[in-house]
């Protein structure tokens, strides 16, 4: 391995710059051009850094550890020795390191600073957007990373673009003026969980609102309304803890009974 | 990698020698996933970890005698049927670590 390149100083910028990046490390089956420990740093529209002893090894290795980092995933992926596939000469780690989910929460309300808590305990990264320029102040939301003042459906129309699956929109504006037009931009998103706030009526009304602007019906089994587990929680507190306990029940498919009312492993 | 990457930076300030053990693989139940990290320094002291607690005594052991021996070596900890397998998870799974000095 090519001891002179910094490698692990750069992983360590990367990962507190919040960058992309996937390292490959040959952890077992190594040779001598490519011995155990071998390593090879993958970021996106970079150059590579160092290497696994074959230059075949390395192309196919960059390509697997950018679809790893893509899902924001990591794993052992086996490989010949310069890189065959369905050959297990070497085991090979591939470990992403992806940016966090993000979290954009619309509405400036009380809810809104307890939910950007929790989220950042979770490791989101926590934009809330409010087009109320006296409620829509970081004073109000010290721990989210970004307080904008516009309408959601207009940062949807800058920022819709990159979010995924991992990606969370929650909108707690509960006002029609507000949602109808955000849940339309949310719904345009690739976003992994949109949840809506209010109460059952204000659900309903708001699901007939949306299918009178000419949202699919089927679009609307999307969101999440009225937000969050039936925890039977009041505080924005405990509203918070229900709403991120939905978001890792739905990014885990399950239903989120009690572990004591469900049979099998705790870790699946 | 990332909660523990004050304590490697303040343990590479002071010169110490360090050897990380990172989760590579997990089969049936563990509690973390692949890329959980611990970090060991040649004082034994610890940060991280790569379990519920379970296994990270052991881990030091292995983690002080990569830095001694300067090596790099797959551990797997789980319930078996192989006596050898002293340390397990309580979980009932299996987890395979990659230890190696941080010299690279």
């Amino acid at each position: 391995m090519a001891d002179e390149t910094p490698i692990f100083a750069t992983v360590q910028q990367l990962i507190a710059s919040e960058a992309p990046g996937a390292l490959a490390t040959i952890i077992d089956g190594g040779n001598e051009a490519s011995p155990n420990g071998a390593k090879l740093l993958v970021r996106p529209d970079t150059e590579p850094m160092g290497s696994l002893g074959h230059p075949d090894l390395d192309r196919v290795v960059i390509r697997d550890a950018l679809g790893e980092l893509a899902s924001g995933t990591s794993g052992v992926r086996h490989y010949g020795a310069t890189g065959e596939a369905r050959q297990d000469d070497l085991s090979i780690f591939i470990e992403s390191f992806a940016p966090p989910p993000q979290m954009l929460i619309f509405g400036a309300v009380d809810f809104t600073a307890a939910l950007s808590r929790v989220a950042k305990v979770l490791g989101y990264r926590v934009t809330v957007c409010d087009a109320r320029p006296v409620f829509a102040t970081p004073v109000r939301f010290p721990r989210a990373d970004e307080v904008v003042v516009d309408w959601p459906h207009r940062l949807l129309e800058k920022v819709g673009d990159d979010l995924g699956p991992r990606d969370v929109i929650c909108v707690l504006t509960h006002d029609p003026k507000f949602d109808v037009p955000a849940v339309i931009s949310a719904l345009k998103t690739d976003a992994g969980y949109i949840g809506a706030m209010g109460s059952r009526r204000t659900t309903e009304d708001r699901n007939r609102r949306l299918i009178e602007e000419g949202v699919n019906p089927d679009d609307l089994t999307r969101i999440m309304a009225p937000i969050g587990l039936d925890l039977g929680g009041r505080t924005p507190e405990e509203t918070a803890i229900s709403i991120c306990a939905e978001i890792i029940a739905m990014r885990a498919g399950r239903l989120a009974p009690s572990l004591r009312d469900s049979e099998g492993d705790i870790h699946r | 990698m990332k909660e523990i990457l004050s304590d490697l930076e303040r343990w590479q300030r002071q010169g110490k020698r360090i050897a990380l053990a990172r989760v590579v693989d997990v089969e049936g139940s563990g509690p973390r996933l692949p890329g959980a990290a611990m970090a060991v320094n040649e004082d034994g002291d610890v940060a991280g970890s790569v379990s519920g607690g379970c296994v990270e005594g052991a881990v030091v052991v292995e983690a002080l005698e990569c830095l001694e021996n300067d090596t790099r070596k797959m551990v797997t900890f789980g319930y078996s049927d192989d006596e050898a397998f002293a340390v397990g998870l309580t979980c009932g799974g299996t987890i395979h670590l990659f230890l190696e000095p941080l010299d690279w």
